[in-house]
């Protein structure tokens, strides 16, 4: 393989759990419902499907039950913002402190446990040709599945008629309820979705992206996926777009030392975090794009009239 | 029947009070339940993690020890809160105050003054200051959401830190660990009580209470911050500057952060670490919110998550249960507290909607 397949490859590795749990809260977040939880969805994700994936001996069993981990904690999410109107603000960040919290409970025994990683799609001859076949047909199955869920969200949210019910009751939870739509379920069904997605994001971590359990592995990246959402200005492609761009500069970061540099690796550390606020101001100050793009009762509490 | 959920025609002053009492029970409870599923005696663990660590005087001044921060950063954003600014990234706050108030003790090494510890103050609020002002005009300039900043600035703080400690400010008399020199007496904070590790820092503590509450309750920025909070239509049309509120809960809770950073390094820990903090910055999310976002509410709920910390520790060396266990029940407790609070704005009622009205009419 050479350098440059190389860096697409890894670039791609980097991007797929950013672009993972940024599809889900863009779901989420176009119903109407800001959950700011997804660090510590994909914290729990990633230990439940390592630790799945080390007993049954089955990365598949773990991404599942990973993604099933997440859900179940974005429940909690649901169930006090939704039927019990609690602030999603406060109770996001209860999500992660918590979530933060049970994955290290749970990943106490599997610290330093080897797991053989997720394997990587190997079509004698074709996946052997130089530059395409790496990059094209070279990886692992939840890299391609990420990319058919791009597609299925976009379809979903602009080519159904579910996905038109979910954005209204996004923009307008009172006009949506007005029309006899429900708008908790929808927005319960769009949580549980943002959950299993940023679950699926934690577990390509910890079995596909670097296949071991470390305390804190997701370092800052639930937060980085919720900056992305608004990156893509809530579009399912800019999403894509946004991921592989932060993919870009985490291999920048992550080479910059083999490139002979000579700056210290902490300060290389900081290059996506500086990114993600470089391009959080850029997007952000265009308030007229902002206004446009982002759902417009985001964050609210509904209490229907009764 | 199905439970629902019934407007008040006001906020219930009583269930104010009362839900983060119920909270705490119900984690109580949730304690039991997990004890038991980890196969530990509940009796004896929950003894462990919240009677134990407070028997001693030293424990109790270790309370203290590890309220005080809590007290400090949870105090700023509290004020902050209650004006809907989210200051997410106190963690990052107090860690430039222990980089700044860090490195004037390492600059000053040496000199022998009284002067040296309110430089290393100032110099900590200042760090605080700054990296709180930061989402603040990206906030006010930009448009910027300053959750997102301001957390992803504790990243770079902590990666600030660690740059420092395995570069420039390690000890160049040290064993290569990546940590600096220790701080000479004249940077560390003058301790109160023989034999503890409790500074002043816990009876200046008490004064920013005091200060909070005056703000809160008498002076004209406490009064905007609750309309703010209350009625952002109102504020408006009364003329409060939104802009102005950011840069100032910004400010004054980056301030507070990085004054309880550079007490940490000057007093407990006495150098710099890769590691500073034990996340203070984010527990204080959850002391704010259990204290009421006021400061003496405040106060109170920073002894309580201190005692989750000790408890933690305790827990570990005795029952060799994971450290993990504090983070654990520090979001159960914010989790139930978030769902009781429903009940100072509405009531429970059970029974069909409108059941009262149907009555006379079946008659």
């Amino acid at each position: 393989m050479d350098t440059a397949a190389a860096v697409i490859v890894s670039m791609m590795a980097a991007a797929t759990p950013l672009l993972y749990a940024a599809l889900g809260e863009l779901v989420t977040e176009k119903s109407g419902v800001l959950n700011l939880g997804v660090e510590g969805m994909m914290i729990t994700g990633a230990v439940t499907a390592f630790a799945t994936a080390t007993i049954t001996g089955s990365s598949a069993i773990g991404i599942v039950a990973g993604a099933a981990a997440a859900m179940a904690l974005s429940l909690i999410f649901a169930v006090l913002t939704l039927s019990l109107v609690a602030n999603q603000v406060a109770t996001g960040l209860a999500l992660t402190i918590f979530g933060i919290g049970l994955s290290a409970l749970i990943g106490q025994g599997y610290v330093g446990t080897p797991l053989d990683a997720l394997p990587k799609l190997d079509i004698p001859g074709i996946s052997d040709i130089a530059f395409v076949g790496p990059v094209v047909f070279g990886h692992d199955f939840l890299i391609y599945f990420s990319f058919v869920m791009v597609g299925v969200v976009a379809w979903f949210l602009y080519k159904t008629r579910a996905g038109l019910v979910l954005r209204a009751v996004g923009e307008s939870h009172d006009a949506a309820h007005a029309i006899g739509y429900p708008v908790i379920g929808i927005r319960y069904l769009a949580v549980a979705f943002g959950g299993a997605m940023a679950g699926v994001g934690g577990a390509y971590l910890s079995v596909a992206y670097t296949p071991m359990w470390i305390e804190n592995m997701t370092a800052g990246r639930g937060w980085i996926a919720l900056a992305l959402v608004v990156f893509a200005t809530w579009r399912p492609g800019r999403v894509l777009l946004g991921a592989y761009l932060f993919g870009g500069v985490t291999i920048l970061q992550l080479h910059g030392q083999g490139f002979g540099l000579g700056i210290a690796s902490q300060i290389l550390s900081m290059l996506p975090y500086l990114a993600t606020i470089l391009v959080l101001v850029l997007i952000s100050s265009d308030r007229a794009l902002i206004r446009l793009n982002a759902p417009a009762d985001i964050g609210k509490i509904f209490r229907p009239a009764s | 029947m199905l439970p629902r959920l019934e407007p008040r025609s006001g906020v219930s002053a009583a269930m104010m009070l009362l839900t983060p009492a119920i909270a705490v029970g119900l984690t109580l409870i949730a304690g039991v339940i997990m004890f038991a599923a980890l196969g530990f005696d509940p009796g004896r663990a929950l003894y462990t993690f919240f009677v134990k660590p407070v028997s001693t005087l030293y424990g109790v001044s270790e309370l203290l020890v590890k309220a005080t921060p809590l007290a400090i950063i949870g105090i700023g954003l509290a004020l902050g809160f209650r004006a809907n600014v989210w200051n997410i990234g106190a963690e990052g706050q107090f860690t430039l105050g222990a980089i700044c108030g860090g490195g004037v003790a390492l600059a000053l090494h040496g000199v022998e003054s009284w002067l040296v510890l309110p430089a290393m103050a100032v110099a900590g609020i200042l760090g605080g200051l700054a990296w709180g002002a930061i989402p603040a005009l990206l906030r006010v300039r930009f448009n910027a959401n300053e959750i997102l900043t301001s957390l992803m600035l504790t990243y770079v703080a902590t990666l600030l830190l660690s740059y420092l400690v395995h570069g420039p400010w390690r000890d160049p008399d040290g064993l290569n660990f990546p940590e600096s020199r220790m701080f000479e007496d004249s940077a560390l904070l003058p301790v109160i009580l023989d034999e503890t590790r409790l500074s002043i820092a816990a009876p200046i503590t008490l004064l920013i209470v005091l200060a909070g509450w005056l703000v809160l309750s008498r002076a004209f920025l406490g009064f905007q911050i609750k309309v703010v909070g209350q009625s952002p239509a109102a504020a408006s049309y009364a003329g409060f500057s939104e802009k102005r509120l950011i840069w100032t809960t910004l400010c004054v809770s980056g301030a507070l952060a990085g004054l309880a950073g550079m007490f940490e390094v000057s007093g407990p820990i006495g150098q710099l670490h890769p590691v500073v903090s034990p996340g203070y910055g984010f527990t204080a999310i959850i002391v704010a919110f259990l204290g009421r976002l006021h400061p003496v509410g405040v106060l109170f709920a920073s002894l309580l998550i201190a005692l989750s910390y000790l408890g933690g520790e305790l827990a570990q060396i005795e029952l060799k249960l994971p450290l993990a266990l504090t983070g654990v029940f520090q979001g159960m407790l914010l989790f139930f507290l978030l769902g009781t609070d429903v009940l100072i704005r509405y009531r429970v009622r059970f029974g069909r909607r409108g059941a009262q009205i149907a009555l006379p009419q079946g008659g």
